[in-house]
């Protein structure tokens, strides 16, 4: 192991993530599993004159990160599925103001309560659909402590870079799996665009890149915020035509940077004739039994979701190989193979995996469902 | 009133003819005119309803939140940047009802920000519902038989929950309201007011108030100084509203809470 090489719990990677990529606010709410970020950042932020603040519920941590942003920090909460169920208001409101916010969610197991020392993969889609209305949100997924620490940061980037809420989608097992990383190498960082001339300043006016520049509360430009529909002035109003173009550039400021936002991992896809497609944790047994697989002749491949959403079909396709059979491991009833049917339609065999007992899908029991399944 | 602290091509503004909410804006921009702040270094923020759309008629950085919302994120705005003077607008429901969690822990924290309560007794923008300030036996739109609750008495609330400044006032008491805004604002703490308007679309209306005028005009009758209060007594102040400053003290000092720098 090198001298660089420190051993880290991955909540304690996400924390340290966030400070390596500039986050300076932390306001959050005690709930398993990811309460060890509350913890470490309470002790963190004032040793680099940063704010720590136990809000009274997860409503208001999501609300009062979103206020600091306003005021120019890079924030970061983190929560799990009930404490992400509170959130979703707030996650809606930072989508329509544009204010870069990154959310850690640790899935338990749910609905509800669920069971909160048990690991599950069952908020993916609370991730991209749990607050109404149409938006756009940028979804990571790390499926390593190594991977917790930078995923972190390039969350806190994107979400400057597209003022965009971004959600890093850990789980209870990675939340609490200690690996060796290497926290040696210093990040790029990025920071939101700000304006310089208040002549003429119209918060939300866009260049082509779609994404405003919108100046930092108290630094006399005089902005506007509202979660209601708003044209460039930062004003509500109820005309259709700007709300149209308000939602449509919502989601045109992400999909057309999506070679910049969407990474997967790919393993041994271009023979494969049997594809795993997972995410997170999930992923870490389906590398065991692609090996496996490979060492019995069986050409097998992995893809691994590190973006989840935004989720494009086409760049899915094209990475995915030509794999006759795809199958997708997941710990819940059935939400990533959603997704999967809809790219591949009728033209691969798509073979749901799900487990929803509290516990991860070992390789064994990967190698045994091909075997049962006749894959 | 300085015109430059208002946006005069927002105006006219969405309130009703009559509504009170206009004497409570003009009263929070006096007090801010008075106190001399830099106009760049005033933020206010405001959740949902009347009220909360005052914010957005004003020249200041403005945040208009969501319902009951207001709280948190000026919360986190002023930690974020303390040399920030943070206002938040609200109303009786998105304050008391929704808001009402994120009420009390701010004023238990004593952070530095003022909340500006326009209490109307009901919900104006929905169409006059009944909210936690709706006094008893009240008509509204969800209280057709009169409602059974009791109200919030809010500047209790906010003194227990452990506010350092805290004061009531009404729109027919201008000066005072404004003298009371200077100092919650001015105040090194959490400070709440209690700006006490009035609805005469729907409350006034369903309760046969009266006109707008005679809404405002008769706050006289049934408010009373806290200086004039304190010599009556109980029987005499039923039914009574009391005005004035009810906590004004020191902020809070915190533990020597910041963690030693060195200890990595």
């Amino acid at each position: 192991m090198s001298e660089k090489m420190v051993l880290m719990q991955g909540n304690e990677a996400v924390a340290e993530g966030a400070i390596a990529a500039g986050v300076r606010f932390y306001a959050g709410y005690p709930i398993t599993p990811s309460s060890e970020i509350a913890e470490i950042m309470s002790k963190r932020m004032p040793q680099v004159d940063g704010t720590f603040i136990q809000m009274e519920d997860e409503i208001a941590s999501i609300m009062a990160i979103i206020g600091a942003s306003m005021a120019g920090r890079k924030v970061l909460t983190a929560t799990s599925g009930p404490g992400f169920s509170l959130m979703q208001e707030g996650l809606g409101y930072a989508c329509m103001v544009e204010a870069p916010i990154v959310i850690l969610d640790s899935m338990r197991y749910g609905p509800s309560t669920g069971m909160a020392t048990k690991v599950s993969q069952m908020d993916l889609m609370q991730t991209r659909w749990g607050t109404h209305g149409d938006h756009w949100v940028i979804v990571l997924s790390p499926s390593s402590v190594e991977e917790s620490y930078q995923l972190t940061i390039r969350a806190v980037n994107l979400a400057e870079k597209y003022r965009n809420p971004v959600i890093v989608l850990s789980d209870e097992t990675i939340s609490h799996l200690r690996e060796p990383i290497d926290t040696s190498i210093m990040p790029t960082l990025v920071d939101r665009r700000l304006p310089t001339e208040k002549a003429g300043y119209l918060p939300y006016k866009t260049d082509e890149s779609l994404v405003p520049v919108i100046a930092n509360v108290g630094t006399g430009f005089r902005t506007s915020f509202t979660g209601l529909v708003h044209g460039e002035s930062g004003f509500q109003t109820a005309n259709g035509h700007i709300a149209e173009a308000l939602i449509e550039r919502l989601r045109d400021k992400l999909f057309n940077n999506l070679d910049d936002i969407i990474q997967f991992d790919t393993d041994r896809v271009e023979d494969a004739d049997i594809l795993f497609m997972s995410f997170g944790i999930t992923a870490r047994g389906v590398t065991e039994a692609v090996d496996s697989l490979r060492s019995h002749g069986r050409k097998a491949g992995s893809l691994r979701f590190i973006t989840l959403f935004p989720f494009d079909d086409d760049r899915v396709r094209k990475a995915a190989g030509n794999a006759r059979t795809v199958v997708v491991p997941e710990l819940n009833s059935g939400q990533l193979v959603l997704l999967v049917k809809r790219v591949f339609g009728d033209s691969r065999k798509v073979v749901p995996m799900n487990k929803i007992n509290g516990d991860l899908i070992s390789p064994q029991e990967i190698l045994n469902f091909v075997r049962e399944e006749n894959l | 009133m300085r015109p430059d602290f208002l946006r005069c091509e927002r105006l006219p503004n969405i309130w009703c003819p009559g509504c009170g909410n206009g004497i409570v804006l003009h009263a929070l921009l006096e007090a801010i005119d008075q106190l001399k702040l830099d106009p760049d270094k005033v933020v206010l923020v405001s959740g949902i309803g009347c009220s909360s759309r005052a914010p957005a008629y004003t020249a200041f950085d403005n945040v208009h939140t969501l319902h009951g919302r207001a709280i948190p994120v000026a919360t986190g705005i002023k930690l974020a940047n303390p040399n920030l003077t943070v206002i938040v607008v609200t109303g009786d429901g998105d304050s008391a009802a929704i808001g009402g969690n994120h009420l009390i822990h701010a004023a238990r924290r004593d952070v530095g920000i003022t909340v500006v309560v326009f209490n109307n007794y009901n919900y104006g923008m929905t169409g006059g519902q009944a909210s936690p300030l709706t006094p008893t036996s009240s008509i509204t739109t969800t209280t057709p038989n009169g409602d059974l609750d009791r109200p919030f008495d809010l500047v209790n609330l906010a003194i227990g929950a452990g506010a350092t400044y805290v004061a009531r006032s009404g729109i027919y008491f201008t000066k005072h309201l404004v003298d009371h805004l200077k100092k919650a604002i001015a105040h090194d703490g959490f400070s709440l007011v209690d700006a006490v308007a009035q609805c005469p679309t729907y409350f006034g209306r369903f309760n046969k108030k009266g006109s707008p005028g005679q809404m405002i005009t008769s706050q006289k009758d049934w408010m009373v100084l806290k200086s004039v209060a304190e010599k009556k007594t109980p029987e005499e102040l039923a039914g009574k509203v009391i005005i004035g400053e009810f906590v004004n003290i020191d902020r809070h000092s915190p533990a020597a809470a910041a963690a030693p720098k060195d200890q990595a």
